[in-house]
């Protein structure tokens, strides 16, 4: 047992703190050794991973295929929006079709929050959410941990501010899940359009201005306010978006002296962040998550690998 | 055979309110003669209960147009077996019931497949689009007793209020879907904290509010006969009770799924229970309960809404909504019997006596000179349901595997058996 059991990576809901840790040293070790020697060992060497994006990505697909090619697996990728799925396939056909092709790991985002389990249900491969929805984007949030955990030695007991839309991230989502159960204190903070229902149940403080919601944090992250949201509907504008949510060094000023600054990417500077402070390499880690990013999807994929290889040698 | 004696019943009549065990004798199709203690002869029932059968309001059923998602027949078998013995359908067909010719084909399809009772709604505008008026006279000459554009929620108040005051003048009833449709627009999930874990998109209870507060003012503006389909959420019960207390003619019906499921059956993604209006709250739905329970909603259906397995595989917000319930309406509302919330009588004044009487239909009473539509079940037996069983044609049911106390042992349309559970 290597205190990671699961088929598939769907979600942060699913995890005990013991296989989040398990993912976060695995991927540290992966982390050491791109930095270092580069090599990892191969150990998804004859395997073929799948990459399927039913939504446009472009950092989250090339860093789930550098990780798979860098641990050696053949990795394919399919332009799921050019496809079958254009002829009105469905999405549980398009994963028959594929499982008969025998993939070893399929990595899927979906615009359909729950969309990943649903595939994930009627193949026999590991599969790993790259994003459903609004549900959960798994490997963000363990990325993100990754990033706190080397910057700050721990996960516990720490102060996390969480800015911006809430309502409509998944990153956020999977973030508050797993910063709960690594046992951190999590404060939400943005305009109230942009708070999801019932927020006040989720065992979070929320604040609708950063003065307050700021003071005494650890660590900050920023949320990508996503364009069609700025339109008038949710908030008034860009420019006043930015007045009372944008994270510059002002605002930043009542977080501890020593808080980082995150954001998942792609920023829109001058909207949710100011352009001088994410390039400030003693406050932003925002390079630094991209980096763990890789290294957080190779322990999954390898992680899973394993798995599926003690699964498939008991069948 | 429309001559008959049915003896050692435990009689179900939800005018007198009350449970006697007693014997019924049935001729030419009606209910001639009710006693009360035992006489040979005849059918016995082995004290099993007997109440009249069920007036389903709501029906779905796919002609025309869908008749791969079901059928009059199998619509009419799964209604027999589920005791229900009047459907009162609904327009929202592909092509709608929005004429007299069209209503005409379905009342025909209705005599010659279905083995109940088809009491059919004819569409409120053309096309359930919210523009023009159906002739609601020739509809109403030709067999439609009410009118509704279903879930197509007539948004413009003017439109609304001019069916309103035409169907006033001709008596007729008017069905409206309580929700603001712009509020509700692209939701799965009731707003709160479950769907904003799940990322579903959601809407306020709230909705169904604003709907019905405007369909009342409208309805109190016109004095029309109004009917609300489904009321689900605490919010909206207010607005009723007052409307009631003023003298309105206006009634209200709940599902049946709203009284025994709440937000969290829904579970990882399961889209059986995907429901217009969605799935409420653990408060609400004990809301609704008690509503029936003093009144304040009249009646109970089904919602029967057949949809193909095909519409139903797929992410949950963009798979098709609705339930099927004929089968499973008098064994689901048996959970409020046993859980001590109605008394057998309230859930037939709910889902017989009260439907019929404000659909018009002469049904729905277990005393003389009523037709002999009646449906005997045993209350207590208990059975784990199997989707693959019904007899719709589409099998979407959220109580696949549930375990339910309540069957159906036979059931009866003017004297004549439609079902029967072979022993």
């Amino acid at each position: 047992m290597t205190g990671f059991d699961k088929p598939h990576l769907l979600g942060i809901e699913e995890l005990s703190p013991v296989e989040i840790t398990t993912l976060l040293d695995r991927a540290d070790v992966h982390a050491e050794a791109e930095r270092g020697s580069r090599d990892h060992g191969q150990p998804l060497k004859g395997l073929t991973q799948i990459n399927m994006f039913f939504e446009n990505s472009t950092r989250t697909q090339a860093s789930f295929e550098i990780a798979g090619k860098r641990l050696g697996a053949d990795v394919m990728n399919m332009a799921m929006q050019t496809s079958s799925v254009k002829k009105g396939e469905t999405l549980i056909d398009t994963a028959l079709t594929l499982n008969a092709m025998h993939p070893d790991l399929l990595v899927v985002r979906h615009p359909h929050s729950g969309a990943v389990k649903l595939l994930a249900d009627k193949v026999n491969c590991a599969v790993l959410n790259a994003g459903d929805g609004r549900h959960e984007h798994p490997t963000q949030a363990l990325l993100d941990a990754l990033t706190i955990r080397r910057a700050k030695g721990r996960l516990h007991r720490l102060n996390i501010a969480i800015c911006g839309d809430i309502a409509h991230s998944r990153v956020a989502r999977s973030n508050i899940l797993l910063l709960g159960k690594m046992e951190s204190r999590i404060r939400l903070i943005g305009p109230p359009t942009l708070m999801p229902a019932g927020v006040a149940d989720w065992g979070v403080e929320v604040f609708d201005d950063m003065e307050t919601g700021l003071e005494g944090c650890d660590v900050v992250m920023m949320l990508r306010l996503q364009k069609e949201r700025m339109d008038g509907a949710f908030i008034p504008s860009e420019r006043e978006y930015y007045h009372r949510y944008g994270l510059d060094a002002e605002k930043l000023r009542v977080a501890k002296d020593d808080a980082i600054v995150m954001h998942p990417g792609p920023m829109n500077r001058g909207v949710e962040i100011d352009g001088v402070l994410a390039d400030d390499i003693n406050r932003s880690v925002i390079q630094e998550q991209v980096e763990m990013g890789v290294a957080v999807r190779m322990a999954a994929m390898e992680l899973l690998a394993e798995n599926l290889r003690v699964r498939r040698a008991a069948a | 055979m429309t001559n008959a004696l049915l003896h050692n019943a435990r009689l179900i009549d939800p005018e007198a309110g009350t449970e006697t065990l007693g014997w019924v004798r049935i001729e030419d199709g009606k209910i001639a003669e009710i006693g009360e203690g035992t006489r040979a002869g005849g059918i016995d029932c082995r004290g099993s209960c007997l109440g009249p059968g069920l007036v389903d309001v709501g029906v779905k059923v796919g002609e025309p147009g869908e008749r791969h998602k079901e059928g009059f027949g199998t619509a009419g078998q799964a209604a027999a077996a589920g005791g229900v013995t009047t459907m009162v359908t609904r327009p929202d067909t592909a092509t709608a019931i929005d004429t007299p010719e069209i209503l005409e084909f379905v009342a025909r399809r209705a005599k010659e497949r279905s083995a109940v009772r088809v009491a059919p709604m004819a569409a409120l505008t053309m096309g359930r689009e919210g523009r023009e008026m159906v002739e609601i006279a020739f509809l109403r000459d030709a067999g439609a007793v009410a009118f509704s554009d279903g879930d197509h929620v007539v948004s413009n108040p003017k439109v609304l209020s001019r069916c309103m005051t035409y169907a006033r003048s001709l008596g007729a009833l008017i069905v409206g879907h309580p929700q603001d449709p712009v509020l509700s627009d692209g939701a799965a999930v009731t707003s709160g904290k479950f769907a904003s874990l799940k990322g579903l998109p959601a809407v306020s209870p709230m909705a169904e509010r604003m709907g019905l507060e405007r369909d009342l003012a409208l309805a109190e503006m016109t004095g029309v006969a109004y009917h609300a389909d489904q009321i689900s959420t605490a919010a909206a019960l207010p607005a009723l009770t007052r409307a009631k207390a003023a003298g309105l003619n206006v009634t209200a019906g709940v599902s049946i799924h709203h009284l025994t499921l709440n937000e969290f059956d829904v579970g990882e993604y399961r889209t059986f229970f995907k429901l217009k209006p969605p799935l409420r709250s653990e408060e609400d739905r004990k809301a609704m309960v008690e509503a029936v329970r003093d009144g304040t909603i009249d009646l109970i259906c089904s919602m029967h809404t057949p949809q193909d397995e095909e519409s139903k595989r797929l992410p949950f917000e963009v798979a098709a909504s609705g339930a099927v319930g004929l089968e499973t309406l008098l064994p689901a509302a048996l959970r409020l019997f046993h859980s001590g919330d109605l008394s057998l009588p309230d859930l037939f004044r709910a889902m017989a006596l009260n439907p019929a009487k404000r659909f018009g239909l002469n049904g729905g009473r277990l005393s003389v000179g009523a037709p002999a539509d009646l449906v005997l079940f045993d209350p207590d037996a208990p059975f784990v349901l199997d989707r693959a069983t019904l007899r719709s044609k589409s099998k979407n049911t959220p109580f696949d595997l549930a375990r339910m106390q309540g069957r159906v042992l036979r059931t009866w349309v003017g004297g004549q058996s439609v079902f029967e559970v072979k022993a």
